[in-house]
């Protein structure tokens, strides 16, 4: 690995936020609204269910936490549209840079754009709702990282069938993370879903840290082999990402898809 | 011989875009490689930029075939330039060459990228995005970037389409001395003919993925009997099975 390609690649998509007025609001904008809609929701409900009473700032927290996994994922995304969108594909790719290196640049650098969205959306929760996700405490480091890996993954599938498919894939990318969220029981417990969609959730992470997030707000317990468990199954995943990302680099050589990517 | 090309075959499943081509080329000489659209000259430069998997066949770079280097060691020896491909608009001149010079590993980067922009030209407009330029400036920008780790090998894909006379013809003559200053290797596809005579010492010609003719322009224009290379190149593109 070299760092200097790493930090170069990195450099050119903070070149492009900050060159880029409407780019910054966007990363700002939509978490913030996210956290306006939720507050309210959650609001409402702490106030009329007896489920969450006592437990003020579930919803909120979950949605916090839900929108760190979509912004990691659809920052991933977005670095890799940008360079079909700006027609750069060809100049990327032709430069003395592993592969590794792109995936480790887009990886370090999907955490950059998604605290730059999410902090102030954050922030702006403690004194608008009284929530803050550092309630968690320490575990949250966990489950961040659990949800990050998880996300660049998603990132990475995305990103594999912009390879394959081409820029038509584009959509796909959006509804990616919307097609799993009903199975990451990121606002219910698990036991709302029908048996047979539960064993499916079980294999996803989301299910074991949101159930996680939840026990922890309400018991202020905390069970570290849950956290280790959706760590281990965020990790395969990102493995099996990798892997199919290189499967469809390989074959977009072989299909010739990336000499015409962005035309 | 620097660069050997030997039967290099592409199919795109069982379109035949590339048919066994085979040709040499020697180091610091420039190639014109020429041929309507489609006849697989783009997938040829793609073969070689490591972008196309042949189907058959190998480049041999100094005797050595290309897929026994590292992706990063091979690569640092070429560099492209095409209209067709750009450089993110949003970033300034300055800021692209600044991420191509660090992503080619260049030493002394800022003394790199002062040189060249001023032999190029393009101090005047190094601070304004790089898609706000008009396209003369942008093929200048893209003919920096593609200049900027001095490459071995340089391939050239139509350098001046688009461009005014007089801004076709600084980067010609760009071109021309940079030949002459240093080393480099140059295959250039083009459909400008005069801008062939101009740079190339030798041309090959292709049609529906086939070579068909190969030799210095004054060969080739003598052998078809024509009196200029274009009008070569449209005798040998309008024929249908003689070769």
């Amino acid at each position: 690995m070299n760092f200097n390609k790493i930090y170069a690649l990195g450099l050119r998509h903070l070149y492009l936020i900050m060159n880029s007025f409407p780019r910054l609001l966007d990363l700002i904008y939509w978490p913030t609204v996210q956290i306006f809609l939720w507050g309210f929701i959650s609001k409402f409900f702490t106030l009329s269910s007896d489920y969450y009473s006592n437990t003020v700032g579930i919803i909120l927290t979950a949605a916090i936490l839900y929108d760190f996994l979509f912004r990691a994922s659809i920052s991933f995304n977005m670095m890799f549209l940008e360079e079909i969108w700006s027609r750069n594909f060809t100049n990327l790719f032709i430069a003395p840079i592993k592969i590794r290196e792109i995936i480790a640049a887009l990886t370090l650098t999907a955490i950059l754009r998604t605290l730059i969205g999410l902090v102030p959306a954050v922030l702006i929760a403690i004194p608008l709702f009284g929530v803050s996700v550092l309630k968690l405490g320490i575990p949250l480091i966990f489950l961040l990282i659990s949800l990050y890996l998880f996300g660049i993954t998603l990132g990475l599938l995305v990103t594999s069938g912009l390879l394959r498919y081409g820029p038509s894939f584009e959509n796909i990318a959006w509804a990616s993370l919307f097609f799993l969220a009903p199975l990451g029981c990121i606002y219910y417990p698990i036991e709302i879903l029908p048996p047979f969609l539960q064993i499916i959730a079980k294999i996803l992470p989301l299910v074991h840290i949101f159930e996680e997030m939840r026990n922890i707000l309400m018991t202020g317990a905390v069970d570290y082999s849950n956290m280790a468990k959706s760590i281990g199954i965020s990790l395969i995943y990102f493995i099996l990402g990798i892997l199919i990302f290189y499967v469809s680099y390989f074959g977009a050589k072989k299909r010739g898809t990336l000499i015409n990517m962005g035309e | 011989m620097f660069i050997q090309i030997r039967d290099l075959t592409k199919y795109y499943d069982k379109y035949l875009a590339v048919n066994k081509i085979n040709f040499q080329i020697e180091r610091n000489k420039t190639i014109g490689l020429l041929g309507p659209n489609g006849c697989g000259k783009t997938t040829t430069i793609g073969m070689m930029l490591g972008l196309v998997t042949p189907s058959f066949g190998e480049i041999l770079i100094d005797n050595k075939n290309i897929n026994s280097f590292k992706r990063d060691e091979i690569l640092k020896k070429f560099n492209f330039a095409s209209p067709y491909v750009e450089l993110p608009k949003k970033l300034t001149v300055k800021q692209n060459l600044e991420i191509y010079g660090r992503l080619y590993g260049l030493e002394d980067l800022n003394k790199k990228i002062e040189e060249i922009s001023v032999d190029l030209d393009i101090k005047n407009f190094f601070n304004r995005k790089t898609g706000e330029l008009s396209s003369g400036q942008k093929n200048r920008v893209s003919l920096a970037k593609s200049l900027i780790n001095k490459p071995e090998i340089l391939l050239l894909d139509e350098p001046t389409a688009s461009l005014d006379p007089d801004i076709g013809d600084f980067i010609r003559s760009y071109i021309q001395d940079y030949k002459i200053k240093n080393k480099v290797t140059i295959l250039l596809a083009s459909h400008n003919m005069s801008e062939v005579e101009r740079l190339c010492d030798s041309v090959i010609m292709m049609r529906q993925g086939n070579i068909i003719d190969k030799g210095t322009c004054s060969e080739l224009i003598q052998k078809h009997g024509r009196g200029n290379l274009e009008e070569t190149f449209l005798k040998l593109a309008r024929s249908k099975n003689e070769f």
